[in-house]
């Protein structure tokens, strides 16, 4: 039986694998969408963030928590927006 | 939200499957990854990348989704208050921020996704360490593998964020684009890691006291913040796309520890994906510099090193031309192609070249843009700038396909770049740029270089392509020069 640690390092390597056979041959022009659309999914730790912060109570924990969500909302929600707006700016010139 | 009782969801859920809440927020998860993995790939293909950016989009609305089924029932005021202010100010960045201003959004946003994950990680540490008074190593309470990852995940993310702030400082020329280097540097990065990584082994077994486990991950806050800062403070404006996509790639990095930090697979996958992504950019990059990342990230670049290598020195036998005297040249092209780069932004002359760019095809001419993979301070900074003004992506040609083109050009435009039209990159091996890549436009008929004066470019030497008997120097703002050409060639007809 592995420890999780172990299942955790599986998980991250396979990822990372999965990451680079899937993201070759990025044409220039997605460069910049690929980065801010990656940012927006680095906004993932948003699911760690709600847990951060799930009890009512005024403790340093929970406004770290809070604090954590803003970061990780700005990124979420500002990054798929705006890469969203450049790949239609992209988009807008196919049809010329 | 605070309106859905997801407790109830979850039982509702629950009856209706027959499995218990947490294995469908197990399976919501894999779904979640699954839509993460299939809009990466497609954010890399031109037709479906926009597809791509809404299949993530949809993946981190399930994961929210799922993670606040998990939750269940709870006070929500924290987490509404923390979502409202980040989605007002999220939200309006994006709509508002003009397409020139990216690369400082991107810059930023590195920052922000780093600063949450590092957040999350103290967080952590504070409620099941700190605030519940509990004795022992954070080994002891939290186990080794929490414990040593959440001083990882604290470390990354806080490096992430102040790294990702120089770098938005830098580039909204707050402070100096240029290398700014400090005595010692080396030596102050090398206390400050090892530092950080010390105090940090020792939280994790020595530290007995919630008192001593404070103190000691704020030392490790501190020494990570100022490391980002000197890490990236050194590095000078033109490798700008390196240290974008390097950051970028942390910021996953960041996602991942915290991951590790709660068990939570969705955050390793989704972590690494982006590092996978930041690094395969930050790869690009590298090769078209010829340099490797120690070299950028030690380097110091274009500054201390810059007196130095072959190439210095005056310029000579250099011909002028005026903007009159350069659209009556320019009246007789057939081929023409734009060469842009960081000038280009500077000047914000992108409208002005895709006016002259039109004024041109109007004339009968072949119209396109060689883009070096560098060129500007961010890996695509100027397709978004030329896409901005309308140019159709199609006439932006990447480096390799346009090189072998120029010979058969009549017109080569150099506007705002330098470094990366220099021929003695190609032959000159006591050059600095040696071995770089470059955009072979002097092999164009003629060449414009737009160019405010004969200063030296960001590596800080001389560039042999202004010297050439085929290169004309048009002196002056891009985007004033561009205009009076537009004008000039206008008025030709």
């Amino acid at each position: 039986m592995m420890g999780p640690l172990l299942v955790g390092i599986y998980v991250f390597v396979l990822a990372m694998f999965v990451g680079f056979e899937i993201i070759t041959k990025v044409p220039p022009t997605l460069h910049t969408p690929l980065m801010s659309g990656a940012n927006a999914i680095s906004g993932i730790t948003i699911v760690g963030a709600l847990h951060a912060a799930k009890t009512g109570d005024v403790t340093l924990s929970n406004m770290l928590g809070c604090a954590a969500i803003v970061f990780a909302t700005v990124n979420v929600i500002g990054g798929f927006l705006v890469t969203d707006r450049m790949l239609e700016m992209f988009g807008k010139k196919k049809k010329k | 939200m605070s309106g859905v009782n997801s407790e109830l969801l979850a039982s509702v859920a629950e009856s209706a499957t027959g499995v218990e809440s947490s294995n469908l927020v197990a399976a919501a998860y894999l779904v979640s990854a699954v839509l993460f993995i299939v809009g990466m790939k497609r954010l890399t293909k031109v037709r479906t990348a926009r597809a791509g950016n809404a299949y993530a989009a949809v993946a981190m609305f399930v994961a929210i989704a799922a993670t606040l089924i998990d939750i269940g029932t709870v006070d929500y005021s924290w987490m509404i208050a923390g979502v409202v202010i980040g989605g007002a100010i999220g939200g309006i960045a994006a709509v508002r921020v003009p397409m020139t201003k990216m690369p400082e959004m991107v810059a930023i946003f590195n920052g922000f996704g780093g600063g949450s994950s590092a957040l999350v990680a103290l967080s952590v540490l504070w409620s099941s360490v700190i605030e519940p008074g509990a004795s022992g190593s954070g080994a002891d309470i939290l186990g080794g593998a929490a414990a040593t990852t959440l001083v990882l995940s604290v470390m990354i993310g806080a490096l992430t964020m102040t790294g990702s702030v120089v770098a938005y400082l830098k580039l909204a020329e707050v402070i100096s684009g240029n290398a700014i280097l400090l005595a010692g540097r080396h030596v102050l990065n090398a206390v400050l890691l090892l530092g950080a990584l010390g105090v940090g082994g020792y939280i994790t077994v020595v530290a007995g006291t919630p008192m001593e486990i404070q103190n000691g991950v704020l030392a490790v806050t501190i020494a990570s913040l100022l490391l980002g800062v000197f890490l990236v403070i050194p590095i000078g404006g033109a490798d700008m796309p390196v240290v974008i996509s390097l950051l970028n790639s942390y910021s996953g990095v960041a996602a991942s520890a915290t991951g590790f930090v709660l068990g939570n697979n969705l955050l390793i996958i989704s972590g690494a994906l982006v590092g996978a992504a930041g690094l395969i950019l930050t790869q690009i990059m590298c090769v078209a510099m010829n340099r490797s990342l120690a070299n950028v990230i030690f380097g110091g670049f274009g500054a201390e090193e810059s007196g130095g290598g072959g190439g210095g020195g005056e310029y000579v036998n250099v011909t002028s031309a005026g903007a009159e005297e350069a659209a009556m040249m320019l009246e007789d092209a057939e081929s023409v192609i734009f060469v842009p780069g960081y000038g280009l932004a500077v000047a914000q002359a992108q409208h002005a070249v895709r006016e002259l760019a039109s004024v041109l095809e109007g004339r009968g001419a072949t119209v396109r843009y060689a883009i070096h993979p560098v060129a500007g301070r961010m890996p695509g900074h100027m397709n978004v700038l030329l896409a901005e003004a309308d140019v159709p992506y199609e006439q932006l040609i990447e480096m390799d396909i346009i090189n072998p083109e120029f010979k058969d050009t009549d017109v080569a435009i150099v506007i705002g770049a330098n470094d990366v039209v220099n021929p003695a990159a190609e032959h000159d091996k006591t050059s600095p740029i040696y071995g770089m890549p470059i955009l072979t436009v002097h092999e164009a008929r003629m060449v414009f270089v737009i160019k405010r004066s004969l200063g030296a470019g960001f590596a800080g030497i001389k560039n042999e392509l202004f010297e050439a008997n085929n290169t004309n120097m048009v002196f002056g703002d891009a985007k004033k020069v561009i205009t009076a050409l537009t004008q000039e060639l206008k008025a030709a007809d």
